[in-house]
């Protein structure tokens, strides 16, 4: 029977009410361990396709008739147009329409950074487009340009009113304490850069709009296209089969979306339009930058009785001012804790999110923080945070949390430091370094799956979610091939078409698996029943393979629905993890190398234990270009972008990749789902950063700040921990260097 | 619009088109081959990657009437064992950058059959992979005899 319930959804940190419909989920979790199928690593279902460069992405898609849009975007931080003339494009050769501020969302007379979206052309080819845009004839003018958050902090410019939080008595609890360490964090702007572009084709069918777009949530695309266009939902169609990568920046639909389904329109035509790689990084999102003015107290036994912290953050000309401060208020054990959060809005390109916006940048902040208290308490660092273990989450109960167990699988990783240190000589420095994770990844409903299954005993799972490369299509799977009982070669999976499925959860948030999975195995489960049902009445016995009761089904089929149930009311539902990084520094040049990364995560039952692997390996990675390489740069004068090319943005290759030891708890959250599984999209990028930072301080007794961690960065540290060992030693007490 | 004649994976083509037409947008527009893909389309990232008489080159900033020699794309590599090492290693996630990858891959081994760790990094370097399968490919490398 389906249940109308009232409950909380979160997405990427962020929390709404809403009603919902579900099915009853009775189902008992799986026993712990690995099982027939899940549990046990599995190779990609889709990975020959993607491999052998078969499987069509939305940049490879070629409708009969298409036309290519460009679009003409500002070159000024903060302008208005004044006067526009399309008729210079109008007059070029293969061009089909043009459309100006106000004819498509997202096209606006007043821009708001470099990069944002004024008018379009759609011609026959790209490069015809291209040149279209160019002859348009535009009169600026040019309006002031705020790029400094402190400034617009200052000048109240915020996005939205600042975010205040209080617990317990912060300044009576700093008064108190034995020790008190402060200090400025500072993260920088890092770009997103999935492989493929942001893009969209439209096509009208008659009163039909199809959407082909490279998408990390078909039904959000589904249903903003619908309420911009006042189109009724089911005339919309999304299709997303394949994506190159999002990261977070493909949750909904942009400009380029509206200017395509506009151009489609008018020319009566197929209109793709995509982003070009310069345009990808002016104009497709970041994360934002920080500045976390922080505080923490302690008790000489090691118990921190006070955090307190002002964060900054830099959203641009729109977004969502992200939860910086996050970890500060649930990481720890702590009694009184106060904060103010700002997003500042500057005319810089809008924030978006980016694998675990916020927690990212307030875990840097704070888990340096923890290790400068531990430096002045004279306390082991692992010692420090089992001390200030949080048993619940600011008083809510957690589904589960194994953080625990992640310290002390972490142990002999750390362990290593004393040996690691010891390899250090007079130029190369070795450390070793700790942080800790904490961010969501429960998931959520509604999302539903249906389970097809043949007189061939073969099954197809169907339902309307998107792989973004995390492997959806082999985890749903297999989840489905153990709760049938047939072998994993025989459930295919079919997705990425909302004409063609059931609604389905958003791929960000670390979602995907802990939404999905549970609806696919309670369709599993219907289908299973289901055919239990057909071997009672054959009269066959119980344990009768299931290949051999549907074989006489012929055209028949068995169909399963299943939905996702709700999250466990009156709990938290979390991911933890623990990172140990060992580094070297070379102290003449400021070279930092990661050379080793131990990973170990608490994410309730792994599926995939080889996806998983993979998951951790590219958010070990990308973190290691947020902390030591990655910038977005603004021209401080005009606020224009100057690292729109993919060799002025440095990301990780091949050759910056330390050694990286994945380790799970792998233990079903029991509160959670059938399943017990959360998502580890997003947790293995959280803690890397303060763990380099860390080990850098164990290295060399510097104290990093910034991210990224330039050689001008550690080089800065490096002579102020000089300043510092000497003064010390000036006052007589012994150099800590 | 200029005669061109181009040898991909062992068919002849003539076509007609554009001096100045790189050959990433002939292989994808014109033939069909849209294994390659584009990723940034100014010789940064290495998604493009093809062989030109077993070279590795970038097929976005290559003009297409300047190739001289035979092209290998990802479709005349399929059958390559290094496409079921990657599989096997999961050298691959949204698999954008993947059949650049193994382009590239294809190309080290056919010189250096038993790359070392350090060969594969140096080979492989100009490859960006947003995902970071980098640890699952050198071991998909490490391991593409079976
Ligand atoms: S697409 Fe050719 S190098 Fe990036
Ligand atoms: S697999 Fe996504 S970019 Fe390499």
């Amino acid at each position: 029977m389906a249940r109308l319930i009232r409950t909380e959804k979160e997405v990427e940190g962020r929390f709404e009410e809403v009603w919902i419909v579900v099915e009853e989920d009775p189902l008992e979790q799986w026993p712990e361990g690995p099982l027939e199928v899940v549990g046990r690593p599995a190779p990609r279902k889709d990975g020959p396709e993607r491999v052998r460069g078969e499987a069509r992405y939305t940049a490879d898609l070629r409708l009969p008739g298409m036309l290519q849009a460009a679009v003409l975007r500002s070159p000024h931080a903060h302008a208005k147009v004044r006067r526009i003339d399309l008729a210079p494009a109008l007059a070029l050769p293969g061009v089909r329409a043009a459309i100006g501020p106000g004819e498509a969302h997202g096209l606006e007379e007043e821009a708001g950074f470099a990069g944002a979206a004024v008018a379009a052309v759609a011609a026959d080819t790209f490069a015809q487009a291209r040149a279209a845009v160019k002859a348009i004839d535009v009169e600026w003018e040019e309006l002031e340009v705020v790029l400094d958050p402190d400034d617009a902090v200052k000048r109240e410019q915020l996005t939205a009113e600042p975010r205040t939080y209080e617990r317990g008595d912060v300044d009576k609890a700093f008064a108190d304490a034995d020790v008190v360490v402060e200090g400025t964090y500072r993260t920088q702007t890092v770009l997103h850069n999935s492989m493929e572009t942001h893009q969209a084709i439209c096509e009208w069918q008659g009163d039909t709009l199809h959407v082909y777009i490279s998408t990390q949530f078909i039904w959000g695309i589904r249903q903003a296209v619908a309420q911009t266009l006042d189109l009724p939902e089911d005339k919309v169609r999304v299709v997303c089969e394949f994506m190159g990568g999002g990261f977070g920046s493909k949750n909904g639909p942009d400009e380029y979306t509206f200017v395509a389904a506009e151009l489609a329109k008018r020319t009566g035509r197929p209109v793709r339009c995509a982003l070009t790689r310069r345009e990808e990084n002016t104009s497709a999102g970041n994360r934002n930058a920080t500045i976390q003015r922080l505080r923490a107290g302690a008790r000489g036994d090691g118990t921190i009785v006070a955090f307190e912290g002002e964060f900054r953050n830099s959203v641009g000309w729109s977004g969502w001012n992200a939860s910086t401060e996050g970890p500060m208020r649930m990481l720890y054990d702590c009694e009184n804790v106060r904060s103010v959060t700002y997003g500042a809005k500057l005319n810089t390109p809008p924030m978006k999110a980016f694998r675990a916006p916020g927690f990212v940048e307030g875990t840097f902040g704070l888990e340096c923080l923890v290790d400068e208290l531990a430096a002045k308490l004279d306390v082991d660092p692992l010692e420090l945070r089992r001390r200030n273990y949080a048993a619940s989450n600011e008083g809510t109960p957690f589904s589960s949390k194994n953080l625990e167990d992640c310290y002390r699988m972490a142990e002999p990783h750390w362990e290593r430091r004393h040996e690691v240190r010891s390899r250090s000589d007079a130029v190369w420095k070795r450390g070793v370094g700790m942080a800790s994770q904490i961010w969501y990844g429960g998931g959520g409903p509604p999302s539903y799956a249906w389970v097809r299954l043949g007189s061939d005993g073969r099954a197809t799972v169907i339902t309307a979610m998107q792989d973004i490369g995390t492997g959806t299509r082999t985890a749903m799977a297999q989840i489905a091939a153990e709760e049938l009982g047939i072998p994993l070669e025989h459930v295919d999976v079919a997705l990425g078409d909302s004409a063609r499925g059931p609604y389905a959860s958003i791929s960000a948030g670390s979602s995907t698996l802990p939404s999905m999975g549970p609806a696919v195995r309670a369709a599993a489960a219907d289908a299973r029943e289901q055919v239990e049902d057909i071997a009672e009445q054959r009269g066959l016995p119980a344990d009768t393979p299931l290949q051999e009761i549907v074989a006489v089904l012929e055209e028949s089929q068995i169909l399963g629905k299943g939905a996702r149930g709700p999250n466990p009311t009156g709990m938290s539902v979390l991911t933890f993890g623990v990172h140990v990084v060992e580094v070297a520094v070379d102290v003449e040049t400021g070279e930092v190398n990661v050379e080793r990364v131990a990973a170990i995560h608490d994410v309730g039952r792994i599926v995939n234990p080889l996806g998983a692997s993979s998951q951790v390996e590219g958010g070990v990675i990308q973190g290691i270009g947020h902390t030591l390489s990655e910038e977005r740069l603004l021209d401080p004068e005009s606020g224009r972008i100057l690292t729109t090319s993919l060799d002025s943005y440095r990301m990780p290759t091949i050759a910056d990749v330390p050694e990286i030891i994945c380790e799970f708890v792998d233990r079903p959250d029991e509160h959670l789902t059938n399943l017990g599984s959360k998502g580890l999209g997003e947790p293995p990028i959280v803690p890397i950063a303060a763990a380099i930072a860390n080990a850098i301080r164990d290295a060399t007794g510097a104290e990093v700040h910034e991210l990224p961690i330039s050689r001008e960065e550690m080089l800065r540290a490096l002579r102020e921990a000089e300043e510092r060992a000497r003064e010390k030693e000036k006052r007589g007490a012994p150099a800590a260097v | 619009m200029s005669a061109l004649r181009l040898t991909v994976n062992g068919g002849e083509h003539v076509l007609d088109v554009p001096v100045g037409t790189s050959l990433a947008q002939i292989l994808r527009d014109e033939l069909g081959l849209t294994g390659t893909k584009i990723a940034c389309n100014e010789g940064h990232c290495g998604a493009c990657t093809v062989q030109i008489d077993g070279v590795p080159q970038l097929s976005c900033i290559t003009l297409a009437h300047a190739v001289e020699g035979e092209v290998t794309t990802i479709e005349g590599l399929r059958e390559h064992p290094l496409v079921e090492a990657f599989v096997r290693a999961d050298a691959v996630q949204c698999g954008y950058c993947t059949p650049g990858q193994v382009v590239s891959a294809a190309a080290l081994v056919a010189a250096n059959p038993q790359p070392t760790r350090e060969e594969i990094r140096h080979a492989m370097a100009g490859n960006i992979c947003r995902c970071g399968t980098y640890p699952k490919i050198e071991e998909a490398i490490l391991s593409w005899q079976g």
